[in-house]
């Protein structure tokens, strides 16, 4: 506990702020870095995710793509790239997009496959054009899970922009891998707490978001939970 | 090429390493989790405090897992007393975040079993106690199968993070491979990582086979379909 408290001490010393090492210019680069990344993975994974949802072409393929990149271990993927395109801010840029990609894609092609077939029906028949069922009908209503893709991938990138210093990428591993090479356990828990704060932040701000994008007719009508016991929907008659 | 035939012996070494390290938090967090999830989805039919206190369990699971590998590696040797560099810290870890994932997909899959059939199995007699073990956990086990499935690939690929730690894994034939310059090694650590999940994975998937004949059944009427925020979590 005391080790806590030297590193929450550390958190708000100010002799740790200012200068190319302070922690908010870490922090800075660390945000700058994962907004980077998932921009480039939206750029990506969104036409792609949307090509699926609306089409229903490739989803066997990208399916056991994404649980394959699960497995993949960002660390080595970080190092090996590094160790092609050298050191600095390239390799983790790489490695964190192809981390961010899997879970846009997922969030871009179940928003569409979420949506009631007879809602698209009924746009087709009222006589949309497939690029308007696209973007009046499909994109609106998948945004929530979209945006929920968005925020674990957010999550991902944030969390493991952490080791990007491994590789003088810079952001906050900074201070955890210094604090791990001197053994100065409040910088490594105070660097600790500071990504720490910056996940939690994100996964507000974009679970905030999530609830702000679902239009307003499909809000309102949502059934309330009156009875919890879900009324029997088909009776089976011989 | 022959870097991996010249250093066979070192890979078996960490193979096996990385196996001590990853296979106890999949068990530890599947055991754990099952009964936290029953607890947050049986809370979640009670009233007031109670119910509230459900929704408390779920969001922590939900903070538990925004937490970064790296500096939980760093910061729980102060917290639970171990040394920097013991494999326990990461052990310790996985199983949080095997946690994190395991409770909340276990609390809905719980969730999803049909109240006619949970009423019904009352109606026949079957105790609370029983009724857990012979009714409610086999509908819900697809559901649980397919959490654990992303908890065991998700925790070989995380165990590589100790190496920066100087944790012996597979990962550490990526550090190695980054001092001393060597892309073969690093390969050999990224394809080996992704072997060891993908066989994990595997297997799960054959013991679910062997374990669950009522799967295939089930899954066209009656069973418990995944919800969709159990889907997403499957998916992402």
């Amino acid at each position: 506990m005391n080790l806590l408290l030297e590193a929450i001490h550390w958190v708000f010393d100010p002799a740790n702020y200012g200068g190319p090492n302070g922690i908010e210019t870490r922090s800075g680069e660390h945000l700058a870095l994962s907004g980077l990344v998932l921009l480039i993975a939206v750029v990506i994974a969104v036409p792609f995710g949307y090509f699926i949802g609306h089409t229903g072409h490739g989803r066997a393929l990208i399916v056991p793509l994404s649980g394959g990149v699960r497995a993949l271990p960002t660390l080595g993927l970080l190092i090996l790239v590094a160790l092609n395109v050298g050191i600095g801010v390239v390799a983790p840029v790489v490695a964190l997009v192809v981390l961010a990609i899997p879970s846009i894609l997922a969030g871009a092609y179940s928003g569409f496959e979420a949506i009631d077939r007879r809602v698209i029906d009924a746009a087709r028949a009222v006589g949309m054009t497939e690029w308007q069922i696209l973007a009046r009908v499909e994109i609106p209503l998948g945004l929530p899970l979209l945006i929920g893709g968005l925020r674990s991938a957010s999550l991902q990138v944030i969390a493991t922009a952490t080791l990007a210093d491994y590789v003088s990428g810079g952001g906050l591993g900074h201070f955890l891998f210094l604090g791990l090479q001197t053994n100065n356990y409040p910088e490594m828990l105070g660097g600790s707490i500071v990504v720490i704060v910056l996940a939690l932040a994100s996964e507000g701000l974009f679970g905030l978001l999530q609830r702000l994008v679902v239009p307003a007719g499909v809000a309102a009508r949502q059934p309330k939970d009156v009875r919890l016991r879900p009324v029997r929907s088909q009776t089976a008659l011989g | 090429m022959n870097w991996i035939a010249n250093n066979l012996g070192q890979v078996g070494q960490l193979t096996l390493a990385h196996l001590a390290i990853a296979l106890p938090p999949i068990v530890l967090s599947f055991v754990i989790s099952v009964p936290i999830g029953w607890l947050a989805n049986r809370l979640r039919w009670s009233r007031g405090i109670l119910r509230w206190s459900s929704g408390v369990l779920l969001t922590l699971c939900v903070l538990l897992y925004a937490i970064p590998s790296f500096p939980l590696f760093v910061a729980l040797p102060s917290l639970i007393g171990t040394g920097l560099r013991d494999p326990v810290n990461v052990v310790v870890g996985l199983t949080l975040y095997g946690i994190a994932l395991m409770v909340r997909t276990s609390a809905d899959g719980l969730a999803a079993v049909d109240p006619d059939v949970r009423q019904s199995a009352t109606a026949v007699g079957f105790s609370g106690w029983s009724r857990f073990w012979r009714v409610e956990l086999p509908l819900s086990a697809p559901v649980l199968l397919a959490g654990l499935r992303v908890v065991a690939v998700s925790t070989v690929s995380l165990t590589t993070v100790g190496a920066v730690l100087g944790i012996n894994s597979l990962g550490t034939l990526f550090t190695d491979g980054f001092q001393r310059g060597i892309a073969a090694e690093i390969a050999t650590g990224i394809v080996v990582t992704m072997a060891i999940a993908l066989i994990i994975d595997a297997i799960l998937v054959l013991v679910g086979r062997l374990l669950l004949p009522w799967v295939r059944a089930t899954s066209r009427a009656g069973g418990p379909r995944m919800s969709r925020s159990v889907k997403q979590a499957v998916v992402t």
